[in-house]
């Protein structure tokens, strides 16, 4: 769509505006990460965190220990639709690369997705968007399983953005617990319009 | 939205109503409970109010740097930025890319911007259909409301209310309120809205100058979806939206959701870096309606740094009873009655006067907006555009000159004390009083301070 | 050094007990008191309704009325406040008068915690106590630490009180939330107000207080409206009345 004539003037009289009135510009503040929270066992802070939002996290050793986790609950069990994203724990049904329509993905049971870090203070996994073939794969999915590097993990969300300073990728999310609401007198429920509940597995030879 | 009449008019109703001004105070109330439990977790809590405050000042300083670095760096990402004098000028920029795909049918994910510019109203009115996507908005829009809260839109509904609504609408099973069912019908029948969805609309939490990227924070995964199936996102945003770098958002992610409801983060921080592929668009809006000219203001200015958490309307213990419809402003509570009167304030010159002047929205606002002061200082604007009612400028002026004159103010305390001992009840406590509507008066003493100050300590 | 007692217009005429009990407080703890003739108002109700024109000459009034006073101590967090923060707008910033006024204008706990630095009160009060905090000495003057911020402050009207022998702390669910006076607002906002007056009643009251102590009477005159009103079983005080050993019942 190309901008009109008033879409332009537009454009120079905000800027006009706001150039007239000249505003002292104070300096820029960094935090002082030496003044922020840090945990001696972040993976235990992350684990306490996620579960407070709602999510579940599993310790495993290896990578071929998720199935068996996955296994032992039900909608796992009986759901057949499946896209996995990390193949080296787990085999998908589904092929998402495949598709080129992200509606097609709309009666997907389980995404098992590939997340990069953990950040302890808040139980969140950062996902990069170029491992996901659609990035509607994390929020259309029934359920949610994510699967982190134990050794990946910051404490809190500066390190977090330290971190992923020059990410390139057009889509990144910080996953925290399933998708919930409390907009009805403030119950909290979860599974609003994303995952319904959500899996954490922190593998350990990832 | 409703008309406009003076706050205590508007309030009354709600506060009157005992069940429902308790119930709402006491949803609030725990809404703050748990941010303060959040907050308390954070032993650098107010160091990161001072640096968020930090960093906003520094940002509306310099914001037309800021803006055209976030404009070159979005249009090098691909995407396409829009700039909207007015909220008249961004809907028709937004009607325009509809008109441009031939798109009849909208996702929304919840933004105030397009309350603020009226922007639902806008598109029915020119034949398109709008479905706000966020559960309370959804119920608000579905009951032909408005939000009454900018981050709980339905905290004024009890949930029989929304089980009714529903039912009418959703065909719920008639007389089911469980949150927890209603919740889950809304998601089915908002799947199949994304799913049908031809474009998607959000709103903005931060947009980052140095990257030109978008970050949207949302708890049920609304906006994500609402962007992840169409090919089209437009992002409305208003021009105080920016930060200057990605790092920055260290800071605020921490705050927003912290202060919002009281959780360590959202449950999606999504960062947009210009459109999903090759063959998807990102349009950005980026809106004035007001906001240089609020920067002119060395007064108000700072109301820009606003976040819209809505801490300070769960602070607010007038908000808490009066509820989010008595402002008659898309954004109610304190930090809307200071935003309000900047856009007309003769239609909105009761609100800066709707607050005790407690200084709680100060105290707990994450970007250290000083908002009881500038409800105060509004006062005085108010006032010199006379616009405060003749009959309070007068009671003031009165008051001024009895307290210029220690003997008349003194007589006319003997008098008053006199009259209040001696006059019969009705002529003191009757509806002519307000301070009597609901209390007592005082029980008069015989003497005053400065008369017994006289017999007792011979000066 | 002598002190200069303000007694704020309201507490002059209508609570002339709590003037009294400052005034005996203060010349007990061995402070030279006077109370300068000729004193009203600090001139909050024109400010707080926005009045500017109106409040510029009572404000000049007590700046001239207190210059020669090392300090000025007063028994109403909200007063002080009044003065302290917010007569900037009134004067020229380097007017002498103005900054030696605003600058030692004190609230009486702060005046006693911090000045006076008053460690033992030979008084006895065996009630059950809840301490309503006022919004403007714990926000304003930050006389103790708000439910919202993070930054530790002691509360000096509580540190004060818990020298008097035999006070039982009862503790409301909401430490600090607004009493709903606030001054016109109580008359302007007289709904709302009211109904907050009555949840802050109704919290005290719940938790078993006998009485509700404030450090600013204004607050307590108007929840004492509605406590009579509406017959609850509690009693106001102002902190004033109980450090100086007034018995249960004197406001």
């Amino acid at each position: 769509m190309k901008p009109t004539l008033a879409d332009t003037d537009a454009r120079q009289g905000i800027l006009d505006r706001i150039n007239t009135k000249h505003v002292d510009v104070p300096p820029l503040p960094d935090v002082d990460v030496d003044r922020v929270i840090q945990f001696d066992e972040p993976i235990d802070k992350f684990v306490e965190m996620l579960a407070m939002v709602g999510g579940q996290a599993h310790q495993v050793d290896s990578q071929g220990d998720v199935r068996a986790v996955l296994e032992e609950i039900e909608v796992f069990r009986t759901a057949t639709r499946i896209v996995s994203l990390a193949p080296e724990s787990i085999a998908g049904t589904i092929d998402a690369t495949q598709i080129e329509d992200p509606h097609d993905l709309s009666t997907v049971d389980w995404t098992i997705a590939r997340g990069e870090f953990m950040v302890a203070e808040n139980g969140s996994i950062w996902i990069d968007g170029d491992t996901l073939p659609h990035r509607v794969l994390l929020f259309i999915a029934q359920y949610l399983a994510i699967v982190v590097p134990r050794s990946q993990i910051v404490s809190n969300m500066h390190q977090a953005y330290e971190r992923i300073e020059n990410f390139s990728a057009r889509f990144g999310v910080f996953v925290s617990g399933p998708s919930k609401t409390a907009d009805i007198e403030q119950s909290l429920v979860l599974g609003a319009h994303g995952c319904r509940k959500l899996q954490v597995f922190i593998v350990g030879d990832l | 939205m409703l008309p406009i009449v003076q706050h205590p008019a508007a309030a009354k109703e709600f506060v009157n109503d005992p069940n429902r001004s308790r119930w709402h105070d006491q949803a609030l109330w725990f809404v703050r409970s748990k941010r303060d439990k959040q907050a308390a977790s954070l032993p650098e809590w107010e160091y990161l109010r001072e640096t968020a405050s930090g960093i906003k000042t520094h940002t509306i300083a310099n914001l037309s740097h800021y803006l055209q670095q976030f404009e070159r760096n979005a249009t090098a990402r691909g995407a396409v930025v829009h700039w909207a004098r007015d909220a008249e000028h961004h809907n028709e920029i937004v009607l325009r890319i509809l008109r441009d795909h031939k798109t009849k049918r909208i996702v929304k994910s919840k933004s105030m911007l397009t309350e603020e510019c009226g922007l639902n109203h806008y598109l029915e009115d020119n034949g398109i259909d709008v479905v706000d996507t966020d559960l309370g908005e959804r119920i608000v829009q579905l009951r032909g409301e408005t939000p009454s809260h900018i981050v709980l839109p339905a905290i004024h509904i009890k949930k029989e209310e929304v089980g009714d609504t529903f039912h009418k609408h959703l065909g719920t099973d008639e007389g089911a309120s469980d949150p927890k069912y209603l919740a889950e019908a809304a998601r089915g029948h908002l799947r199949d809205k994304f799913l049908a969805g031809e474009i998607g609309i959000t709103g903005v939490n931060f947009a980052i100058a140095e990257t030109g990227g978008l970050v949207v924070c949302t708890n049920e995964g609304n906006a994500d979806l609402g962007t992840s199936l169409p090919r089209v996102h437009i992002a409305c945003m208003g021009i105080e939206k920016l930060l200057p770098r990605q790092r920055d958002l260290g800071v605020f992610t921490r705050l927003l959701a912290r202060s919002a409801t009281g959780q360590p983060i959202t449950s999606y921080t999504s960062h947009f870096n210009g459109p999903r592929d090759e063959n998807s668009e990102l349009h950005i809006v980026l809106v004035d309606n007001g906001r240089s000219r609020l920067r002119e203001s060395e007064t108000f200015r700072a109301a820009m740094h606003c976040i819209r958490c809505g801490a300070c309307m769960n602070t607010c213990p007038v908000y808490r009873r009066s509820g989010g419809h008595s402002y008659r402003a898309t954004v109610p509570g304190p930090i809307g009655s200071v935003l309000s009167p900047t856009r007309d304030q003769n239609s909105y010159k009761s609100l800066p006067y709707a607050c005790s002047l407690c200084g709680s929205c100060s105290d707990v606002c994450p970007v250290k907006i000083p908002l009881h002061h500038q409800l105060l200082a509004w006062r005085g604007e108010l006032v010199g555009k006379k616009l405060l009612p003749v009959s309070k400028r007068l009671s003031m002026r009165c008051a001024s000159y009895l307290f210029r004159f220690p003997a008349l103010f003194r007589l006319v305390g003997r008098v008053g004390r006199f009259a209040l001992r001696v006059l019969p009840r009705w002529a003191t406590h009757n509806r002519l009083n307000v301070w009597t509507i609901a209390r007592e008066l005082p029980e008069p003493p015989k003497e005053s301070f400065h008369q017994w100050h006289r017999r007792h300590r011979n000066h | 050094m002598t002190v200069a007692l303000f007694v704020p217009c309201y507490i002059d005429q209508l609570y002339p007990d709590v003037a009294i009990a400052t005034l005996e407080l203060l010349e007990r703890l061995g402070v030279d008191v006077a109370y300068p003739d000729g004193q009203t108002c600090c001139g909050q109700p024109m400010a707080n309704t926005g009045c500017e024109t109106d409040t510029a000459p009572v404000a000049r009034r007590l700046v001239d009325l207190f210059a020669d006073f090392e300090a000025v101590v007063c028994p109403s967090g909200s007063c002080v406040s009044m003065v302290r923060n917010h007569y900037a707008a009134y004067f020229d910033p380097e007017d002498a008068k103005f900054q030696h006024v605003t600058s030692k204008t004190y609230e009486l706990c702060e005046y006693l915690h911090d000045v006076v630095g008053v460690t033992h009160l030979d008084v006895k009060f065996p009630h059950r106590v809840s301490l309503h905090q006022s919004c403007h000495g714990l926000r304003e003057l930050r006389l103790g630490q708000s439910s919202e911020s993070m930054t530790p402050r002691e509360n000096k009207v509580r540190k004060l009180l818990n020298l008097v022998e035999g006070i039982e702390w009862v503790e409301p669910d909401r430490p600090d939330d607004c009493c709903g006076f606030g001054g016109t607002f109580a008359v302007n906002e007289a709904d709302v107000s009211a109904e907050m007056g009555r949840a802050r009643i109704a919290d005290h009251c719940g938790k078993g207080s006998e009485v509700l102590a404030s450090a600013d009477m204004s607050c307590l005159m108007h929840l004492q409206g509605l406590i009579r009103r509406e017959k609850n079983p509690i009693q106001v005080m102002h902190v004033a009345q109980i450090l100086s050993g007034r018995p249960l019942g004197a406001a």
